[in-house]
């Protein structure tokens, strides 16, 4: 029941991008079609589920005055076998993810996760957690990425979906399209947890009242 | 609710100014320039501002019903912004640009940062940024001859330099052909045969009526000069602003504007030309964007004149009165606190 919660909570409640704003730097960076939207996601889950694990694992070997560079030597290592098995594997994802890929290591969702959770929970709960956030980033970009191809580009996943005479709003691929994106969302977001926490509170002095 | 109780400090001047009286005094002074540009351009002018106009109102209702706030579209703010985002755009663009130009100005421009003196940048000139970032084609290319004028305010129509484009941009081509190097005998002279017709006493007066391609409503320096005398007359704005805008970009093209060297620039067309009129009077005023101490003024009107004379000179594009305006609103919080006037009694503290 609990791991379930683990899981649950970082595609909604604690979503890296849009509740904790963590991860905002791949997020505006490559959020500018589908494919290389879910590249990203499934590069970064991947690392966060390693490390995760192997945190955990190591949870009580290592000392806490090093912490943080343990992490980052552990972050680094599934990193280079992502990027290694894409640059095999996927080539053309690779090249248009670029430098987004090494710079995973210093992605703050993962080393975050590394430093908030890992290193205090079991094998069991650290691999929920894991897999709950890197469902949420992956979430997350899709979502920006899907508004920001479709109007910018007129296409999801590279497919035309408005017909020949659509003239694609450029703003949405370029830089401030992602940061409009990013934060109309955030905002959206807010306003509904607000309603969610407002409705919540009403039916709690509600039932408490009769 | 906030509006119920006003705290602010001493002293209390009791006047009747209110937004609706400034705002419809500004859309009053827009007026001649309007006449002015259904007169060049034709009836497609006063449609694509109509068009801004209702966008710009319904978006506003639209935003401030689904916020719960009091709809204040008779306040003539969003008017203004309609007005001014047509002003911006050339004659021949498509229907649907100023209307998407419009919704993003008062949704992401306005509304976002919580309406009417909250938001830190000119709403119509964030639509007209929007528009250029996304169609530039459109932003670029659908200029329109003036009725009985030419686009680029020369007569040379035979030379490739002067195809197609406002003064400005043949400004620009014409330079950098004499600019470059590689170019032949042939284009050199006719380069600085357009540069020399650019700056004849004919173009300037066309510049001056209005007699050439632009956007709708910066096209007449007479008549936006009208309405700001009507503006300064009212008090609605202050002198300061447009005066160091306009005295900065005429010093600095007249330093460095200049084909052969420094000191030879023609300040008078750089003047006259493009959006400046329009922006320093209508757009770099702007109340809520500006900055509110005398010194402050006259800082942003001198950053304004750097900005754009610097775009126009030696940057990517021809124009650049609306991007500057947008830089130094962001910079505005920033010169108020350094400009605060001192407060009564106090005494500087010795460093």
């Amino acid at each position: 029941m609990k791991a379930m919660a683990e899981l649950v909570k970082g595609i909604y409640t604690e979503n890296p991008v849009f509740r904790l704003a963590l991860g905002l730097c791949p997020a505006l960076a490559v959020s500018t079609s589908v494919e290389n939207a879910l590249g990203m996601g499934a590069a970064a889950t991947f690392v966060l589920v390693g490390s995760n694990i192997v945190i955990s694992l190591l949870r009580k070997a290592i000392p806490a005055k090093v912490r943080i560079p343990c992490f980052i030597v552990v972050i680094a290592s599934f990193v280079t076998i992502v990027e290694l098995v894409m640059g095999a594997y996927l080539p053309e994802l690779a090249k248009s993810l670029g430098i987004f890929i090494p710079l995973i290591v210093v992605n703050c969702i993962i080393l975050g996760r590394a430093e908030a959770f890992a290193s205090k929970h079991g094998l069991g709960l650290a691999v929920m957690d894991g897999i709950g956030m890197g469902i949420g980033f992956t979430f997350a970009l899709v979502l920006i990425a899907a508004i920001r191809e479709l109007l910018g580009n007129g296409t999801l996943f590279g497919y035309m979906v408005f017909g020949p005479q659509f003239q694609p709003m450029l703003l949405m691929i370029l830089s401030p399209g992602a940061f409009v994106t990013i934060g109309l969302l955030m905002g959206y977001f807010n306003i509904l947890d607000d309603k969610m926490r407002r409705k919540a509170k009403a039916a709690e002095a509600g039932g408490g009242g009769r | 609710m906030r509006e119920r109780l006003i705290v602010s400090a001493s002293p209390h001047v009791r006047d009747d100014v209110s937004v609706e009286k400034v705002m419809y005094g500004v859309v009053i002074a827009l007026v001649p320039a309007l006449a002015g540009s259904i007169y060049f351009y034709g009836m497609r002018a006063a449609f694509l501002t109509l068009l801004a106009i209702v966008a710009c109102l319904l978006t506003e209702a639209v935003i401030q019903r689904m916020r719960g706030v009091p709809v204040t579209i008779r306040d003539g703010s969003a008017l203004v912004t309609g007005i001014l985002i047509a002003f911006n755009l050339p004659p021949g663009v498509p229907w649907w640009i100023p209307v998407i130009g419009s919704i993003f100005a008062i949704a992401i421009g306005k509304q976002i940062f919580g309406g009417l003196g909250n938001n830190p940048l000119n709403p119509a000139l964030v639509g007209r940024a929007f528009l250029m970032a996304s169609w530039p084609v459109h932003l670029t290319t659908t200029w329109l001859s003036t009725k009985g004028g030419t686009l680029s305010g020369t007569a040379l129509h035979g030379i490739d330099a002067v195809a197609q484009a406002t003064p400005l941009a043949v400004l620009r081509k014409a330079s950098d052909i004499v600019a470059d190097p590689s170019s032949t005998t042939h284009q050199l002279v006719q380069a600085r045969e357009v540069l020399t017709d650019l700056g004849s006493a004919d173009t300037i007066v066309n510049l001056f009526i209005g007699n050439v391609g632009g956007c709708i409503g910066e096209t007449s320096v007479l008549l936006l000069l009208v309405g700001a005398a009507y503006l300064l007359y009212k008090h609605l704005i202050d002198w300061r602003v447009p005066g160091a805008y306009i005295l900065t970009v005429a010093v600095l093209a007249w330093i460095f504007g200049g084909p052969s060297g420094l000191l030879t620039g023609n300040a008078l067309f750089h003047v006259l030309s493009g959006g400046l009129i329009l922006g320093a009077f209508y757009m770099a005023t702007d109340m809520v964007t500006s900055p509110v101490s005398p010194k402050g003024m006259i800082i942003f009107g001198v950053g304004c004149g750097v900005l754009t004379a610097v775009i126009r000179l030696i940057g990517g594009y021809p124009e650049g009165v609306s991007y500057s305006i947008l830089l130094m609103n962001v910079a505005t919080p920033l010169i108020d606190r350094h400009t605060r006037p001192k407060k009564f009694g106090e005494v500087k503290k010795s460093g």
